[in-house]
């Protein structure tokens, strides 16, 4: 596992076709809203999130992180009952971060996206709770023992997603 | 200046979108305090506009690969199955015949009290396609919407128990609240007990009974039900059983429910759409009785020769003397009357009937008095569906009832004589004479 410090010249940066940035997502949200329902273990993911992580870190721009990340978050939200922003928030926070971290890392290996995974997940979840609890007045209920496990099985995903979405970008 | 808006460009452009949607949240939490008016309702319609095609699209894939599969292929025992199916049915029915008997009587009580009760009279059966995809919002969506008349707070239930209310409805979709999910609220009456409480969800998707103070005894495996107060469920629908009590903050006990269906497992639901509230009435139309059910098993007996005419007497008049020519009247009675329709309990105006003999050769024809005496037999009469039956074919029998006309309840003391089950009450045109 190499996490090397690079400068922005050094890394790649890819983008990838309209079609792939529109579908990509909204099949993301689509398994996201219908899996649980067969497989209700699978509610401990959050496709989204490792979609707007993987958006993110390939494309390196920190605009482009955040508005995808928005973008996401809030079509996400919007299939829930609660207000618009809870996840558009967390997520453009996420998108932003992880794209700013693609600039400086070289984020192309499995063990740099696993540890990358697990930090924007609780990043992520952090965010949320914060704004969930402290704006919309939810009863939340923290546990880091769930949100590392959480993270850890979102981190496995990850790599596997992440490695996926690498044969559909394409080289800036 | 323009060197440092440049060089954080970036970070201006987060704080921008950031403040936004802090801002966008902020109006939604006012207005959802202040109104119902949905502010966010167009963003949402397209998100599920986006997303449910695709959901529809593989529930009809899944649902036609397994009609193929199972109507085609997958046909093995279906023969035994069957046959068990029928044993089934006909178990059913004789149940069925008792508890409209119970409900029967329940209802003449509550018309009695001027009683209102609700009733499911309509539904809309519906398929959940899709999930919220988040755990801090417990909602599914099913495939009916305002095209087949959901609107919002219409009760969604299985027949196992409730599932939750209409949330948002769209043009051919609708959002469902789960009763797991933390801001929803459910009126419940525990069983026996008959305490009320609400029923919520909690943030990791259980739910709990609350309001219940903490100097009430809650046994662990009680049922809850629906109260009715929430105007949303009809009273009595199954929600769950208590699995934990504990002392609960302030005066009130924490109550842990399991909910009566697997909330994470749902498929199919029904949506009231239709609700009823209506005076009680005794049901004048059921004239099957558990007799009737027992005799199409038995095999066909051939009818006896018809008496001479005038020789029949009347089933009661002549009351006999013996045993055996007691049995007579009985059998006449069945002949030529039609039971729960007079009004009252299938069960109870049994022993009118078996008593009306010795009043009506007094003299003294339908004496009200006995009547009214004999509907407001004790309710176990009426919770069996057979034994009264025995008490009516033997009362006759008594030389003690024949002799007293107005003392009619003395007939209605249940026999331990089994006696032959195919009696009839007599038609009672005062039976809904109030009681004096």
């Amino acid at each position: 596992m190499a996490i090397t410090y690079t400068s922005g010249e050094q890394v790649e940066v890819y983008r990838f076709s309209i079609p792939a940035t529109i579908l990509i997502p909204l099949a993301a949200i689509f398994l996201q809203a219908w899996l649980p329902l067969k497989l209700h273990f699978f509610s401990v993911f959050d496709l989204p999130l490792l979609v707007t992580i993987g958006f993110a870190t390939a494309r390196r721009s920190q605009l482009a992180g955040l508005f995808t990340g928005g973008v996401i978050g809030l079509l996400q939200d919007a299939l829930t009952h609660q207000p618009i922003g809870l996840y558009g928030i967390s997520k453009t926070v996420v998108g932003f971060g992880a794209s700013s971290l693609g600039i400086k890392l070289d984020v192309e290996n499995a063990g740099a996206r696993f540890l990358l995974t697990i930090a924007f997940y609780v990043i992520h979840e952090i965010v949320f709770f914060m704004i969930g609890r402290g704006l919309v007045g939810l009863h939340m209920e923290w546990s880091w023992g769930r949100e590392l496990w959480s993270g850890l099985a979102n981190a496995f995903l990850g790599v596997f997603l992440y490695a996926l979405m690498d044969r559909v970008k394409q080289r800036n | 200046m323009e060197s440092v808006l440049g060089r954080y460009r970036n970070l201006i452009v987060l704080v921008g979108v950031l403040f936004a949607q802090v801002l966008g949240l902020a109006v939604q939490v006012k207005r959802a305090s202040t109104s119902d008016s949905e502010s966010t309702r167009l963003i949402r319609v397209w998100a599920v506009g986006a997303v449910t095609p695709f959901e529809k699209m593989l529930l009809w894939v899944q649902t036609s690969t397994g009609d193929v599969w199972h109507n085609y292929f997958y046909l093995r025992g279906v023969r035994a199955e069957n046959r068990a199916l029928r044993q089934e049915i006909e178990r059913m029915r004789l149940e069925q015949v008792r508890m409209t008997q119970d409900a029967d009587q329940a209802r003449r009580l509550q018309a009695l009290l001027a009683f209102k009760e609700q009733f499911i009279s309509q539904t809309v059966a519906a398929q959940v396609i899709g999930s919220s995809g988040s755990e801090q919002s417990r909602a599914v969506y099913i495939d009916k919407g305002e095209s087949d008349g959901i609107r919002p707070d219409m009760a969604v239930i299985t027949v196992d128990g409730i599932v939750g209310k209409v949330l948002h409805v769209y043009g051919s979709t609708s959002m469902v609240l789960l009763i797991s999910d933390q801001t929803s609220g459910v009126g419940a009456i525990l069983e026996k007990s008959r305490l009320q409480g609400i029923v919520r969800g909690t943030p990791a998707g259980e739910i709990v009974l609350e309001k219940v103070m903490s100097d009430e005894t809650v046994p662990v495996g009680e049922l809850v039900l629906t109260s009715g107060g929430d105007r949303i469920f009809p009273k009595g629908l199954p929600v769950g059983r208590v699995t934990k009590v504990s002392p609960g903050s302030e005066l009130f006990l924490n109550i842990r429910v399991k909910p009566a269906i697997s909330l994470t497992r749902l498929e199919e639901v029904l949506v009231v759409t239709k609700i009823d509230e209506r005076q009680a009435e005794p049901d004048r139309s059921s004239t099957t009785r558990a007799a009737d059910i027992l005799a199409e098993r038995l095999p066909t007996v051939p009818p006896k020769p018809e008496p001479a005419q005038g020789a029949a007497p009347a089933p009661g008049p002549a009351a006999p003397s013996t045993p055996g020519s007691l049995t007579k009247p009985a059998a006449d009675a069945k002949l030529k009357v039609s039971p729960p329709a007079t009004g009252t309990n299938g069960t109870v105006p049994v022993a009118p009937k078996a008593v009306t003999p010795a009043p009506s050769a007094a003299g003294s024809p339908g004496k009200p008095a006995a009547d009214a005496k004999l509907k407001l037999s004790p309710p176990a009469t009426g919770t069996n569906g057979t034994a009264p039956v025995a008490r009516k074919a033997v009362t006759p029998a008594l030389p003690s009832d024949v002799s007293k006309p107005t003392a009619g309840t003395d007939g209605v003391k249940p026999s331990p004589k089994p006696v032959k089950p195919a009696v009839e009450p007599k038609p009672q045109p005062d039976a809904q004479d109030p009681p004096q």
